[in-house]
């Protein structure tokens, strides 16, 4: 593969030498491509020196890091404590009714993958959702078809 | 060849202090505007910028400066505006939008500079303004958020301005490593990130094993537990306060490196600390020989990738070394044996983040704050059904009473006070009847709850307590790295039969079993998670067994 656009073999390069660093540049893969996927590991494993069963159990064993390619919008439906109390999970089930998947899956327009979280750490806005980065305090079930819209409208803008 | 002498002087936190204060003296008017993760995603950015717009407009910006700060505490009302003009009474504006903001520049800001009148008298403006003679304000001691809400995070010439690295120098300079362990052991200090092991007791550990090559400190700011967020607006308001108590403990226990652990669910606090990391290394605050003394230190960060186990010590270790983060067992404590083998000494963000006050005030003046055994303030994040939601700080043996009815606000919309969780999925309840119970490590260990890392998670009479254990339970099992049987299978198989009760097929032997496996997995378990996980499942069944028997089969007989 050529080095220029081998995303694995660069930040292993860059990260090779410093201590401790397999979590970190799977951290920058995953911020470039939104995953991390099976040639990047390879890559990576490959430039780093470590085995690629060292890679794939650290891939697997943190929930944030994701080996198949999520939807253009990224929903994260936090449920920490505070927003569990104040009803997010049925902000959640109007996702799931909304889109027609469940959590972890993405529709078949690769436009949403829905996940729930741990705690965003805004418990004061609860309950709370994340749509690629933005973050929608106080959520109803009602705001649920609005934000989709959005981001539906958003991304016809771009196309 | 470059001047050393002129060098130092560029960088002398005393000339840097007192030309940052000039310069803020030169204003007649601050406008701090929160910019944590809560009032941003509100849209706080938006307001600054306008707010920026109409000083050009105005010609103001020589008068009138926009600081981005910190968490102001009251996050359910955000996104917050205090305005400080000189002479007058501060004033703090709620929940503002992009109209509200023009209306606080054009109807307060730029006629308060022009005349004397003290209050908020546009009628439009009035339902903005937040009392700050309320308890939520008056009743708090901030020690450790002295700074977050009053200085631009971003900028250490301000940190240094508002005394800090003070702190550092004095130790550097006047105190040796064992002076400094010292004063911290006689401050009383203790673990803020839940276990509550005596910092100063850790540090001489740490200091005692000897530095063959290589002496880790360790910052844990893996801060997992759903409805805490503590650690993250220190992080983020006062990023320069944590760096500097980890320099100083470096010193204590001569550490030759210094590592961060955040989440990455925390990119605002990860890009602060970032910044503030490299303004230290500008301003030759780290690097070789500090402030010209023999002490070299430098500090790197890592960053977690969602696993709750991760904030236990021997996790978070493996963690940083690029591994899975599986606990081992302890012995050896990394004070001996931590970070690639060497001596690593780990502790919390806000621990650390009280060291420079406990050198620069004394530790007779952290001890004079809090109870016989637990000394100084605590940070708590506030959540849950509750009016005033948000980050305070209250000296320890402060009562529950007083932090949910009086600075809290009590419960809204009619609905009354059933509990308290304290300690997240590790932690247990505090029911209504206990309430005058002063929160320290002793008291809430007494009934099976723990301090743990500081979320405090008020429960109104609407929620149902099997429903809450379970809820907790599943995150548990959940984050469970599975390395052990007892956590494994044992946390599995109580949520197993909490499932079970829940649905109503529950039998009376059912509730025994979840005690006997409960108990199985606190005495087994290989890490604080499996050996804590059981809490909240024996906390409610010992306050609220009969909403388990309830919803047993055979429960009324």
């Amino acid at each position: 593969m050529d080095r220029e656009t081998c995303l694995g073999c660069q930040t292993g390069d860059k990260w090779r030498k410093k201590r401790g660093s397999l979590i970190m540049a799977l951290h920058e893969i995953q911020g470039v491509k939104g995953y991390v996927g099976w040639q990047d590991a390879m890559d990576l494993a490959k430039t780093m020196n470590v085995p690629l069963a060292r890679v794939y159990e650290v891939l697997t064993f943190y929930n944030f890091f994701k080996l198949v390619t999520p939807g253009k919008a990224v929903i994260s439906v936090c449920t920490g404590t505070a927003c569990f109390l104040k009803g997010n999970d049925k902000v959640l089930e109007k996702f799931k009714s909304e889109l027609g998947i469940k959590e972890g899956e993405s529709t078949p327009d690769g436009l949403f993958h829905l996940q729930v979280v741990r705690c965003v750490g805004c418990c004061g806005l609860a309950p709370v959702c994340v749509v690629n980065g933005k973050t929608y305090g106080r959520m109803t079930p009602e705001q649920v078809p609005v934000i989709l819209n959005e981001w539906r409208e958003a991304f016809k803008k771009e196309a | 060849m470059v001047d050393m002498e002129e060098i130092r002087k560029k960088f002398d936190i005393h000339n840097i202090a007192k030309n940052k204060l000039a310069e803020i003296e030169k204003y007649k008017c601050s406008i701090y505007c929160c910019h944590s993760t809560g009032c941003k995603s509100s849209g706080s950015d938006d307001l600054i910028s306008l707010i920026q717009k109409v000083l050009e407009e105005n010609n103001l910006t020589d008068d009138v400066r926009v600081v981005a700060t910190g968490c102001m505490g009251l996050c359910a009302h955000g996104p917050l505006i205090r305005v400080e003009i000189k002479g007058k009474k501060d004033i703090l504006f709620k929940r503002v939008d992009l109209e509200a903001t023009r209306a606080i520049m054009e109807k307060y800001v730029i006629p308060g500079l022009k005349n004397d009148g003290d209050m908020v008298t546009d009628e439009t403006l009035k339902p903005y303004v937040l009392s700050l003679d309320l308890p939520f304000f008056t009743k708090q001691e901030k020690v450790v958020l002295k700074n977050a809400g009053h200085i631009d995070p971003e900028d250490i010439s301000e940190y240094i301005a508002h005394g800090g690295y003070l702190a550092l120098e004095k130790a550097l300079k006047t105190m040796t490593p064992g002076q400094v362990v010292e004063e911290i052991k006689k401050s009383g200090l203790r673990g803020r990130g839940g276990g509550g092991f005596s910092t100063g007791m850790k540090w001489e550990l740490a200091a005692k094993v000897p530095t063959v090559d290589e002496k880790f400190i360790i910052c844990n700011g893996d801060e997992g537990d759903p409805g805490a967020y503590m650690d993250r607006s220190i992080l983020e308001g006062d990023p320069h306060a944590v760096i500097e108590g980890m320099m100083i403990a470096a010193y204590a226990i001569g550490a030759t490196a210094g590592w961060f652990y955040v989440r990455a669910e925390y990119p605002l606090a990860v890009e602060r600390l970032q910044k503030a990391l490299q303004d230290c290394r500008r301003h030759l605050l780290l690097g070789k020989n500090i402030m010209g003394t023999d002490f070299s230190f430098n500090i790197d960060i890592r960053l977690g990738a969602g696993a709750f186990v991760c904030g236990e010590e021997t996790a978070l270790i493996h963690s940083i070394e690029g591994a899975r983060g599986t606990p081992r067992p302890r012995p050896p404590y990394p004070t001996n044996k931590g970070l690639w083998g060497k001596p690593s000494c780990v502790n919390n963000v806000e621990t650390l983040a009280n060291v420079s006050k406990i050198l620069l005030k004394g530790a007779d003046w952290f001890a004079s704050f809090g109870t016989a055994t637990s000394k100084g303030t605590k940070v708590f994040a506030l959540t849950g059904q509750v009016e005033h939601s948000g980050l305070i700080e209250v000296p320890m043996g402060t009562t529950i009473n007083e932090i949910v009815n009086e600075i809290g606000g009590g419960v809204p919309e009619g609905k009354t006070l059933k509990a308290v969780q304290s300690g997240g999925p590790s932690g247990g309840l505090i029911p209504v009847q206990l309430m005058d119970m002063p929160v320290c490590y002793e008291e809430l260990k007494k009934i099976g709850s723990i301090m743990g890392s500081g979320g405090l998670i008020v429960i109104d009479d609407s929620s149902d307590m099997v429903s809450l254990a379970k809820f907790y339970l599943d995150f548990t099992v959940d984050e469970s790295c599975g390395k052990c049987a007892p956590c494994r299978i044992g946390g599995r198989q109580m949520l197993l039969l909490l499932d079970k009760i829940n649905r109503g097929r529950g039998k009376k032997k059912d509730l025994e079993l979840l005690k006997q496996i409960a108990k199985a997995m606190q005495k087994a378990s290989l890490c604080g998670l499996g050996q804590t996980a059981p809490n909240p499942v024996l906390s409610t069944l010992r306050f609220y067994e009969e909403e388990y028997t309830n919803k047993l089969l055979d429960g009324k007989e």
